[in-house]
């Protein structure tokens, strides 16, 4: 017990950090997921073939390819690819990127490819009478999607984005190979000093699942939130 | 673009999607069998039996399959007792540390399949069964079991992709599996995009595979 002490002494603060660390990946990786999916959803739900396949593209290729092998495109390609662009503008210094911004974008990719398909499957099993309903009502764009297909579409969204955030804060522990310290680095490092891998390994799964079990707790919430009137 | 990278690039990443193709095929038989066994569990009426096995999906499935496969490789190793009995030959191996992680893991979501399949049987096709006499135990071999494998197959299909995808976790134990070659190409030449887009095209490819074999079961054994 004396190794997850706070301060000096033991890994509780250290820990503790870490996990805010992974909490905050996650939440910022869901929600560039989130921008991607408002993209793509509506490249995939259009009547464009090229709109279509360029969505599509996407999807296919995130789902099919590991997310570590994304991760290392970025982690390995991400400076390359801001110091062209800098270098475009006549910036020629070696720049470092944060590995919280790589890592949050990486995993968000990955994650925005999930979102998207959980939303184009929403707003396709919405009710063709509820677009006609609000074209009769005179709503305008906006109007319609906001007040009409948006909040439908959350209700139905919502199950499966609770599992999107699982597979995402899971993911989170790939960014570790980047050396963000997260729960997973925090407790290599630890592991490391103490070589006790099996007692910090074991305490990060707890984390983890510490972390998906309150989660869920939360999702359902919101989910008896937005069922109201079903 | 590096042309030449990608085309010497390819036979080694080619041969090591060998290494990736075998850790998937043993990790899903044995998971097969681990999921089968926890599913049947599952069913019980103890419910001590029964929590236990939820227990066992539920940690798997709740935490990142990098810790188990940290667990299993590092931590095991720690455990000196463990050192001197036949398992360290095993233990000792990173091929089958990784092994073992991904059966369990994929054991545990391959167990809430099958038990979901088991539960959408109609009640009324086992009782068909009975009043023809035949035992429980025929049952369940002849009838329960075949229709579980039918009802889970799309569901399946979508566990052997994401568990093709888990293996390239196995390239963080040493092993140099599609991703872990992919990963030393990319430290050694820094050129990230030229490598992804083979090694990915690699895996599409696998996936795809998969997902047209899945795809060709279902409809060689559905019920129309």
């Amino acid at each position: 017990m004396e190794l997850l002490a706070f301060g000096d002494t033991g890994w509780g603060d250290e820990l503790f950090y870490a996990t805010l660390m992974t909490i905050a990946v996650s939440i910022t990786a869901m929600f560039i997921g989130f921008l991607f999916a408002l993209i793509f959803t509506p490249l995939k739900l259009s009547k464009n073939k090229f709109l279509n396949f360029i969505a599509n593209s996407y999807t296919t290729i995130i789902r099919g390819v590991p997310e570590l092998l994304v991760i290392y495109l970025f982690f390995f390609g991400g400076t390359g690819a801001v110091m062209f662009v800098a270098s475009i503008f006549g910036y020629n210094e070696y720049i470092e990127i944060n590995a919280f911004i790589t890592g949050a974008f990486a995993i968000g990719i990955i994650s925005g490819a999930y979102s998207t398909e959980v939303f184009r499957g929403a707003i396709q099993s919405i009710d063709k009478g509820q677009f006609e309903a609000a074209n009769v009502l005179g709503l305008n764009k906006f109007g319609k999607f906001f007040k009409i297909i948006l909040p439908q579409t959350l209700r139905l969204a919502i199950p499966n984005l609770s599992n999107v955030w699982q597979i995402t804060l899971k993911d989170t522990s790939l960014i570790s190979v980047t050396g963000l310290v997260e729960i997973m680095r925090q407790s290599y490092i630890a592991a490391g000093s103490t070589r006790d891998p099996l007692f910090f390994y074991s305490f990060a799964a707890v984390l983890y699942l510490l972390l998906t079990f309150v989660s869920m707790k939360l999702i359902n919430r919101l989910e008896v939130k937005y069922s109201r009137g079903f | 673009m590096d042309l030449e990278l990608m085309i010497n690039s390819f036979p080694k990443l080619l041969s090591a999607a060998v290494i990736t193709l075998k850790l998937l095929s043993v990790s899903l038989i044995i998971g097969l069998l681990i999921g089968l066994f926890f599913a049947i569990l599952r069913l019980n009426k103890n419910i001590f039996i029964n929590r236990f096995a939820y227990g066992y999906s539920y940690i798997f499935r709740g935490t990142p399959l990098l810790v188990q496969i940290f667990i299993i490789y590092f931590g095991l190793g720690q455990i000196e007792y463990l050192r001197s009995t036949v398992l360290w030959v095993i233990l000792k191996e990173p091929y089958w540390c990784a092994i073992i992680a991904f059966a369990l893991n994929t054991g545990a979501y391959t167990s809430e399949i099958l038990r979901s399949a088991f539960q959408t049987i109609k009640p009324g096709i086992i009782e068909a069964g009975k009043s023809l006499g035949i035992s429980n135990k025929v049952i369940f071999y002849k009838i329960q079991i075949p229709i579980a494998i039918r009802q889970s197959l799309p569901a399946y299909g979508n566990e052997i992709i994401l568990m093709m995808k888990g293996t390239s976790l196995a390239s963080t134990v040493t092993i140099m599996d599609l991703t872990g070659v992919a990963k030393y190409i990319i430290s050694t030449t820094f050129k990230p995009i030229e490598v992804f887009i083979v090694a990915g095209g690699i895996y599409l490819f696998m996936t795809f595979v998969i997902h047209n074999v899945i795809k060709f079961l279902e409809k060689k054994y559905s019920f129309n």
